[in-house]
């Protein structure tokens, strides 16, 4: 497939909107539940909250370049029953509006105490918090399974095309939240590091499981199956025409093998092993500069894994345009 | 339940690509709007077609078979473009089973063409939607056009009758016996998406021809009463006067 960088970055980004917000709650609730230190950290949520926001948006606007007519997006909801697309459509601004409110409450420090359960106090905050999580957890579904539910696409139609999106946005959210920690949060900033290790090497061990599994994949349809001849040695002589088509561009990268295992290296060590490493240091030794690394470095990383993604997915329409004559 | 298709003979079809460039004129000139045709006497012409004739070449030199290959939507019965559309807009006909694409709700985000297996949907890059082959449904309802005409412009314009179009699920149809009688095929089965246009094999009659055949074994020039001229005679020339 030629991959769109409208939908990489769309995806990159909502990715790491969503791991950052998820990173923020999972304090928060920890927070809760006594497990670390309470208090003061409002305002550190609701820059969180905004940051992810900013994010989401971000990501929203890159994903209308990516349409034909972006006037008529709107309608992109309608076939929730069917799409997963319009269920991300529909997940997206609903997720964004939840996490707007988290943020506003703790930024305007408007947190009502509902209920108190034994020494656990659960505020406002809390149960917004806890939709905005249930959303991002089917936006992170829907996203994923985009690219999941096309079973001829072989290399995407596994769960692990969801559980990495989920991990790889997870793990990205987590290190911004770990930086940001640094800076507005510094109690908690070992909570996030931590955390964002854990993440980080199961995202590597979920991505390099797909990664065997797609270099071990045997194409279920050939020349012979898609123009139903029986023998043995057939081969295009021309695909019709002499000019590009849709067909043509849409659905190969056009970059040679070296450039693909370039990019497939280069990711694996800047989305695992350089932010993993960097972060394991932080823990060591607490300088802040290595945190602004693995972020570059693992954001940089992403777009190549994503570019990678897209790139690897080999469509079966390519059985038909092989030779221009 | 209805389901019109094509079925495309691929033991007669000879690639002159007169059903491309058929279906390219009647689909300019309709009420959809013109097709993409950008540079097409230029230099890197290019364009949105929804037919095309690809060509194959089976065996290995010198014993090949050349297959001239129209490929145009297949109209699936169970169509994997349909249900990915986020905004609806394509669609499958419940009353006729043709799978077709409604310019006004479409968005142009590609996701329908990255779920066809076959490459039959492409975006127009001019009107930013995705088009493909809509079966001429324009022709085959309209009733101002006589009847032999209300069928797709490629089935018309074929000068092989390479292409029949009718309606699959009824047995005792055109196509239906062809496919039947032919052993026509699907394309891409593995992937289940039942398409409706069948094509029939390739399939070369051998003849047998015996010696004797060639020559009779009563061949009247050797009948024992008959005797050729002799030579040596006057002939007629010699005799008649002019």
């Amino acid at each position: 497939m030629q991959p769109a960088f409208s939908v990489i970055f769309l995806t990159t980004l909502i990715g790491m909107g969503q791991g950052l917000f998820l990173a923020i709650y999972t304090d928060q609730v920890y927070s809760l539940l006594n497990v670390l230190p309470q208090g003061g950290k409002s305002q550190f949520y609701a820059i969180g909250s905004g940051i992810a926001l900013i994010l989401l948006s971000l990501g929203l606007i890159a994903a209308m370049f990516h349409l034909g007519r972006p006037e008529r997006a709107w309608r992109a909801m309608t076939q929730w029953r069917t799409s997963w697309l319009s269920r991300e459509v529909i997940v997206l601004p609903i997720f964004m509006a939840f996490l707007f409110c988290y943020g506003a409450i703790h930024y305007l420090e408007w947190n009502i105490q509902l209920i108190t359960i034994g020494a656990v106090v659960i505020d406002l905050s809390v149960i917004i918090g806890l939709f905005a999580m249930i959303t991002a957890s089917i936006l992170f579904l829907s996203t994923g399974m985009i690219y999941a539910c096309l079973k001829f696409l072989q290399e995407w139609h596994t769960p692990l095309t969801v559980i990495n999106y989920v991990l790889l946005g997870s793990a990205s959210g987590f290190t911004l939240s770990t930086l940001l920690a640094a800076l507005y949060s510094p109690q908690s900033v070992n909570f996030y590091a931590g955390w964002t290790i854990v993440i980080s090497l199961l995202a590597y061990l979920f991505r390099y499981a797909s990664l065997i599994r797609n270099k071990r994949l045997r194409p279920k349809s050939t020349v012979q199956t898609a123009i139903g001849v029986r023998h043995t040695k057939i081969k295009q002589k021309a695909m019709g025409f002499m000019g590009g088509s849709v067909n043509t561009r849409d659905f190969f990268h056009n970059k040679t093998k070296t450039t693909i295992l370039f990019i497939k290296h280069s990711f694996v060590v800047l989305v695992f092993y350089l932010p993993i490493a960097l972060l394991a240091f932080f823990l060591l030794w607490g300088i802040t500069d290595l945190l602004i690394v693995a972020l570059i470095s693992q954001s940089l990383g992403l777009i190549m894994e994503r570019w990678y993604f897209f790139a690897d997915a080999n469509h079966p329409q390519n059985i038909y345009y092989q030779s221009i004559a | 339940m209805t389901q019109l298709a094509l079925v495309i003979d691929l033991n007669v079809c000879v690639g002159c690509h007169a059903c491309v460039t058929n279906c390219k004129e009647w689909n300019t000139s309709g009420a959809a709007g013109a097709l993409a045709d950008d540079r097409p006497y230029g230099e890197d012409p290019t364009g949105t077609f929804f037919n095309r004739v690809q060509t194959y070449e089976v065996g290995e030199f010198p014993k090949t078979e050349t297959i001239h290959f129209p490929k145009s939507c297949l109209h699936c019965e169970d169509p994997p473009c349909v249900p990915v559309c986020p905004t609806g807009a394509s669609y499958k006909r419940k009353e006729d089973g043709i799978v077709l694409v409604d310019y006004d709700k479409c968005i142009g985000c590609r996701y329908c063409s990255w779920a066809c297996p076959y490459g039959a949907r492409e975006i127009d890059e001019h009107q930013k939607v995705m088009k493909k082959c809509t079966l001429c449904v324009d022709r085959i309802y309209d009733t101002n056009l006589p009847e032999t005409e209300r069928k797709p412009a490629c089935v018309l314009a074929c000068p092989t009758s390479a292409r029949i179009f009718g309606d699959v699920h009824d047995p005792d149809s055109e196509v239906s016996k062809t496919i039947r009688e032919r052993g026509g095929y699907q394309l891409m089965p593995e992937w289940g998406s039942k398409p409706s246009n069948h094509y029939l094999p390739r399939r070369i009659s051998h003849y047998k021809i015996h010696p004797d055949e060639l020559e009779r074994a009563d061949n009247p020039l050797k009948k024992e009463d008959y005797q050729s001229p002799d030579l040596s005679e006057p002939s007629l020339d010699d005799v008649t006067s002019w």
